[in-house]
């Protein structure tokens, strides 16, 4: 059985990823989620912590997805979603939105990767390529400017490549930024001294875990 | 007497010229300007600069702009979209010009125009391929990038609610750009979807004071991009 297919049979599934990250996000805090598996983030917050929603285009206290019949064209999020908007919710113009997130107001934002280095760097718009045409959005903003940068990512590449690495080969969006990685193995946490195991997914050996790692993985203490 | 007002789209955007930069309003197709857009069209204007977040979908408003060959560069932070294939066809014909700018910071250089600020640092883009070849400046022990104000010919912007001196409300997420395109443009152009008396407009609640307004044509059932786009229609 190839690396593939096992990966694919045990460890997290998406939602799991997201559940997972959820637990990390304390009451109050005032959160980004970036496209793709962090927005299933917000469905997980466990019951008792309010947690606002910043979502870049302009909206704090984006709400859950809209039902049908009820989509505003003029209501969406980043990822040019139509969205709803919570009481309490405030509309604001674009240069507010990122003067909330350069001026380090927004606590968490939880994003995808591409590759992630021990030293924290984080790569997530662009292979390189030069046939690929290059977009980056809010990223760059978001890794720079909020406090707390959480991962959330497959531990390897559809080919099996590692995605956590000693340092990144894809353009970066940020040198030194990332906190905390949720992967499909393990949560893992960027420390001075390395990438470093906080917890395993259930039924996930370390050594599994390092042998898809690019790098050193530090034991959990 | 002050009267913004303008009678069509036509006459709105008549005096844009060959070679502007147009600052477009909308993120995706919310607070796009579609009539005002199509009018762009339909007058013709080239070589243009169009500063906006994306490059349009499907084939009428600013992707249709871009597919009638008007547009020689965008600045914008992310020129790839669900459902466009204008934009990327052209770039990789090497027909168009792109500058690619992180969102936030193209939101920062176009309030930092309007603002009469020439240049600013941000943290954002150091040590990444977007901060090549640009100043880098040390405060506090933080390494910054020196970012340049941007202005424009004109801004076309789409809001919810006007009154002749050019006072604007916007609706929900379709505001975005909007504010910060007003103030930067020399002449800024507005569409609206009602316009109101004088006075009807809370003073307390107006984003977009008039002075950073030059017209208002009203646009009271504006298209929808993405209505456009599923009707797989195109423009002109």
């Amino acid at each position: 059985m190839s690396a593939i297919a096992l990966a694919a049979t045990i460890g997290w599934d998406r939602d799991d990823m997201a559940r997972r990250a959820a637990l990390d996000i304390p009451d109050g805090a005032y959160v980004n989620l970036g496209i793709g598996i962090p927005e299933k983030v917000a469905q997980y917050v466990p019951e008792g912590r309010e947690v606002i929603y910043h979502t870049e285009n302009g909206l704090l206290g984006m709400g859950a997805a809209v039902e049908p019949g009820e989509e505003d064209p003029e209501l969406i999020n980043a990822g040019k979603k139509q969205v709803s908007a919570i009481p309490g919710a405030a509309y604001f113009h674009h240069a507010d939105s990122f003067a909330m997130i350069r001026g380090g107001h927004i606590d968490i934002c939880v994003l995808g990767a591409m590759q992630v280095s021990q030293g924290g760097d984080l790569a997530n718009w662009s292979t390189g390529s030069a046939d690929a045409i290059p977009a980056v959005g809010g990223a760059m903003d978001l890794v720079a400017g909020v406090k707390t940068i959480y991962i959330i990512t497959q531990h390897c590449t559809k080919t099996g490549e590692p995605k956590l690495v000693k340092s990144c080969s894809f353009p970066l969006t940020g040198k030194a930024v990332v906190s905390r990685i949720f992967t499909d193995l393990a949560v893992i946490d960027v420390t001075p001294e390395g990438f470093k195991l906080v917890e395993l997914a259930p039924g996930v050996e370390l050594d599994y875990v390092q042998q898809r790692t690019g790098c050193e993985l530090i034991a959990a203490d | 007497m002050i009267d913004k007002r303008v009678d069509s789209v036509t006459q709105a955007v008549a005096d844009i010229f060959d070679g502007a930069t147009v600052m477009v309003g909308g993120f995706g197709e919310a607070g796009s300007p579609i009539e005002l857009i199509h009018a762009l069209i339909d007058l013709g204007a080239k070589d243009l600069t169009v500063v906006n977040n994306n490059t349009g979908s499907g084939h009428v408003g600013l992707a249709a702009l871009i597919e009638n060959g008007q547009v020689a560069k965008m600045i914008c932070s992310f020129p790839r979209t669900a459902n466009s294939t204008v934009f990327p066809d052209l770039y990789h014909r090497g027909d168009i010009e792109l500058e690619l700018v992180p969102q936030g910071t193209l939101a920062e250089r176009i309030r930092a125009g309007g603002a009469g600020i020439p240049a600013f640092y941000t943290a954002t883009s150091v040590g990444t391929p977007l901060a090549e070849g640009k100043e880098v400046r040390n405060f506090d022990g933080r390494d910054y990038v020196m970012e340049w104000g941007l202005k424009a010919d004109f801004a076309l912007v789409k809001c919810a609610r006007a009154d002749r001196y050019g006072n604007l409300v916007y609706n929900k997420t379709a505001r975005n750009f909007g504010p910060v395109m007003a103030t930067a443009a020399n002449t800024t152009i507005v569409q609206t979807g009602a316009q109101v008396e004088i006075g009807e407009i809370d003073p307390e609640i107006i984003v977009t004071p008039g002075i950073f307004v030059d017209r208002i044509v009203t646009i009271a059932n504006p298209a929808h991009e993405s209505r456009l786009v599923n009707e797989g229609r195109t423009y002109p």
